[in-house]
């Protein structure tokens, strides 16, 4: 097999023509050093705070493997902060082990309820995704801001903190919860049938269910496992911060999912998907905000250079657009071949 | 019809070819439609039908051919021009907007205005005059049009293509959601407008209907023009083998299946007073174990909904369906699969292959779904199955890596049989897995089905290739216009089977 047809070799281009890029611009982008034995520098940094929308990502890969989307990560990720910190601000010793197992034990519950809620609007009332998934993402807003009565929680708990700014083995400690779930999300799609069984239903459910596949509990599976992994990534956000705040945690979160599914080399229209591809999908957009700050682009135009970046990213991923622009490049130079190609 | 219209057809097309990259769609074919006649035109699928209808709509561009209107050359370049040229068309989905009103659907874009307003009162006047004298059909018009029957609305539809002053109506399976009270109904109006000078191109599979209400049939097959005749001096039997492309001097000696006939087989399967409302009408239908039943009739006979009910993959509302071990009822594909039924659709893009998956995930799917998700297949094992199969069934290329969208069509269709034979199932459902391979694969899988057979295993057989049916068949079941008419043990032959399919 050639290279360039592998499906990640388009995707870890891109992150490799970013990182390039910072190697000329910003020498400071690589250094990483050692203070009090942990490591500190940019990359690690992008790891750090990427790690939560790695893990939302992997939910939206399986997701949007059957066809579909989720729209409400965002809330959710809001939702489960929420849950968290209102669980530990009420109670009397912020620092017991005791109580932070109990707060994330509830946020992951309610994580389950939720992603139930929207698994059973598509796959038993059949309700398309977009619709069924953009309810949640309103009301969950709306919801995580009821638990937080408007306000911001702040929580004073070292072990809770531990969860999104503490470090193992001089790396922060997120860096291994999403090793973790990576590596849960590939057991159980690759190590069962269920990889196989979310492929079959997402590229074509008519023929699924004619070789006897229950599509209904596939789709359930894949919208609670996108819903757990939100509630991790808003356990991780608002311990990073020691806070949660319903109004903008996880704001845009879903878009940021969705792109970099896509950038991985999954398509929007269901079927095979790449969840290393969506890893290196999710760390590229890391990679590109974080390098627009450092490199100092005024934060007025940073979404409209952001969204340039991507166009580009999705452009060259492209293989109808590489084909476009490869044909016109040759017909430049044999005019004929143009009227012969249009009949092929 | 009068001398005179019959020596000046409104419509005459001549010599009309039209290809597609690797399909003849239209080769060469003739037509004339009369103004006061109704014209059927027949064919099995890929005969032409719908490509001539669109070729007439303006929706495709002929590549060479004559067609005229009133004695003078026109091409019609865009389904507006064919409306303004007389031709209107109502297609067999009712295509108007069920929100609106009768009167609305009937004048959509073409509403009679004065300085830019609407003249609701004169729309609503003109709507219901029309409807009352020419369809015969006295209707509040101002009301939705979903108040109103399936029947109606098609009414509805024809008083649309009517306003606009048509000469020619074209009706693409009119009949096909319509009850038998409705088809009359619709039929005393096709008489009437017939009466009032209109040339009708009729489309339908069910034959009684043809000869019920047409004057002429044109007859086509893949894209060639087979003739044009006379209802009244066209025998159904010789409809039937025009259409199907077989010609009866050659029948008779066609050697029937034989050797396997002989004791009766002890059943597996009995379904009993098993129906579907608008699919296939209550029919009483026994399998024996390893037996192989086929089902015939032409195109929209009811051969895949028999199909399909039998796999659960439709549900049935009448009657019940039994195993005779006993085992529980089919209501889905699953439960079907779990009491040993497999089947391969006909549609095999859409309801067979997964075509973006490898040929090996293709083959093991419906193992692994009965084994649930938590028990894979361990790949080894996988790699082992789908290796025996490429080779037991001959797929090429014999890689079971490949993406099975870049296998071909036959090759395909043995991957879907490789899934179900690995479920071994006690009950084998075909549904056209000969159409669209080529000849070797063909017989490849007829060969198979008498092998399986041979092994124990019952197989229903469904295919519109009657010497296909009777090469196989232990016993025919004779479907027509969606009600099961004749099941056949002995003396099977073309003819027989020919004669029952076309009825009396």
């Amino acid at each position: 097999m050639q290279i360039h047809r592998h499906h990640l070799f388009w995707p870890l281009a891109m992150l490799a023509a970013l990182l390039l890029f910072n190697l000329i611009y910003s020498p400071d982008f690589y250094s990483v050093q050692v203070r009090g034995g942990h490591l500190y520098g940019t990359l690690i940094d992008i790891l750090n705070f990427g790690s939560p929308l790695i893990l939302v990502a992997i939910g939206m890969t399986l997701v949007i493997a059957t066809g579909g989307i989720d729209l409400s990560v965002g809330s959710v990720v809001a939702i489960s902060g929420a849950v968290a910190c209102l669980t530990i601000s009420r109670g009397s010793d912020q620092g017991s082990i005791g109580l932070i197992l109990a707060a994330i034990g509830l946020s992951l519950a309610l994580a389950v309820v939720l992603g139930l809620w929207n698994g059973m609007l598509v796959s038993t009332i059949g309700m398309q995704p977009i619709v069924a998934t953009l309810i949640l993402m309103v009301a969950g807003r709306g919801i995580a801001q009821l638990i937080t009565s408007g306000q911001i929680i702040t929580v004073t708990s070292e072990p809770y903190a531990y969860l999104g700014s503490g470090s193992l083995l001089g790396l922060p400690f997120s860096i291994f919860v999403v090793a973790a779930l990576f590596a849960a999300a590939g057991l159980l799609t690759r190590r069962t049938a269920l990889g196989l069984f979310i492929e079959s239903v997402g590229r074509n459910p008519g023929a699924s269910r004619l070789a006897g596949i229950r599509s209904r509990y596939v789709l359930i599976a894949v919208y609670l496992f996108c819903g757990l992994c939100a509630a991790i990534a808003g356990l991780i956000l608002s311990s990073n911060v020691s806070s949660a705040d319903g109004n903008n945690a996880g704001l845009w979160y879903e878009l940021d999912a969705i792109l970099a599914v896509v950038i991985g080399g999954t398509s929007l229209t269901g079927g095979r998907f790449y969840l290393t591809g969506t890893l290196i999908g999710a760390l590229t957009i890391q990679t590109l905000t974080t390098t627009i700050y450092m490199i100092g682009v005024p934060p007025e135009i940073t979404l409209v250079v952001k969204a340039f970046v991507v166009l580009v990213v999705c452009l060259v991923q492209s293989e109808t657009f590489r084909k476009s622009l490869a044909h016109r490049w040759k017909t430049r130079r044999y005019p004929a071949e143009r009227e012969v190609a249009k009949h092929a | 019809m009068s001398d005179r219209k019959e020596r000046e057809p409104y419509l005459r097309m001549s010599g009309v070819f039209k290809h597609f990259p690797g399909v003849k769609a239209l080769n060469g074919v003739n037509f004339r439609l009369f103004p006061g006649e109704v014209h059927a035109l027949m064919g099995e699928n890929g005969a032409g039908k719908s490509t001539l209808i669109k070729v007439l709509t303006g929706v495709y561009a002929i590549d060479r051919g004559e067609v005229e209107l009133g004695g003078i050359p026109v091409s019609i370049h865009s389904p507006q021009e064919a409306q303004n040229a007389g031709i209107s068309t109502v297609y067999q989905e009712v295509n108007l907007c069920p929100n609106l009103t009768v009167a609305e659907n009937i004048y959509i874009g073409r509403e009679p205005r004065r300085f830019g307003r609407i003249l609701w009162k004169e729309m609503n006047r003109q709507a219901e005059h029309l409807l009352r004298e020419r369809l015969q059909l006295t209707i509040d018009v101002t009301q939705p049009l979903q108040m109103y029957s399936v029947a109606v609305q098609q009414l509805v539809a024809i008083a649309r293509a009517l306003s606009v002053s048509a000469k020619v109506l074209i009706l693409d399976e009119p009949t096909s959601s319509l009850d038998r009270n409705e088809v009359a109904q619709l039929f005393k109006i096709m008489r009437k407008l017939k009466e009032d000078g209109l040339a009708i191109l009729f489309v339908t599979h069910f034959l009684d209907q043809v000869y019920d209400i047409s004057d002429r049939i044109t007859i086509l097959r893949n894209g060639e023009f087979i003739g044009e005749y006379e209802a009244a001096s066209l025998p159904r039997i010789e409809l039937v083998s025009k259409m199907i492309g077989k010609e009866l001097e050659l029948q008779g000696n066609d050697p029937a299946r034989s050797g396997r006939t002989g004791a009766p087989k002890e059943p597996l399967l009995e379904a009993v007073g098993l129906g579907r409302k608008g699919a296939i009408e209550p029919f009483d239908l026994t399998i024996g174990k390893g037996e192989v039943v086929s089902i015939a009739g032409l195109l929209g006979s009811g051969r895949t909904e028999m199909a399909r009910l039998f796999f659960g993959a439709d549900r049935p509302d009448q009657g019940f369906m039994r195993l005779t071990d006993g085992s529980g009822s089919v209501l889905s594909p699953r439960q079907a699969i779990d009491n040993g039924i497999a089947y391969c659709s006909e549609n095999r893009k859409t309801e067979g292959i997964i075509d973006d998956l490898t040929v090996r995930e293709n083959i093991v799917l419906a193992l692994q779904a009965t084994r649930g998700w938590v028990r894979r297949i361990p790949r080894k094992k996988q790699e082992e199955l789908a290796d025996h199969y490429i080779k037991a069934l001959n797929i090429n290329p014999p890689h079971p890596e490949h993406l099975v969208k870049n296998l071909s069509g036959g090759n395909q269709q043995k991957v879907i049989l490789a899934r179900w034979l690995l479920t071994q199932p006690k009950l084998l459902i075909l549904d056209e897995p000969t159409r669209g391979i080529d000849i070797g694969a063909k017989a490849e899988i007829l060969k198979l089905v008498l092998s399986l057979a041979e092994q124990g295993m019952s197989v229903l057989f469904v295919s519109s290739e009657l010497e296909e049916v009777v090469r196989v068949s232990d016993r025919i079941v004779v479907l027509r216009d969606r009600k099961k008419v004749k099941e056949m043990q002995e003396d099977i032959g073309q003819q027989q089977v020919m004669q029952a399919i076309a009825g009396g």
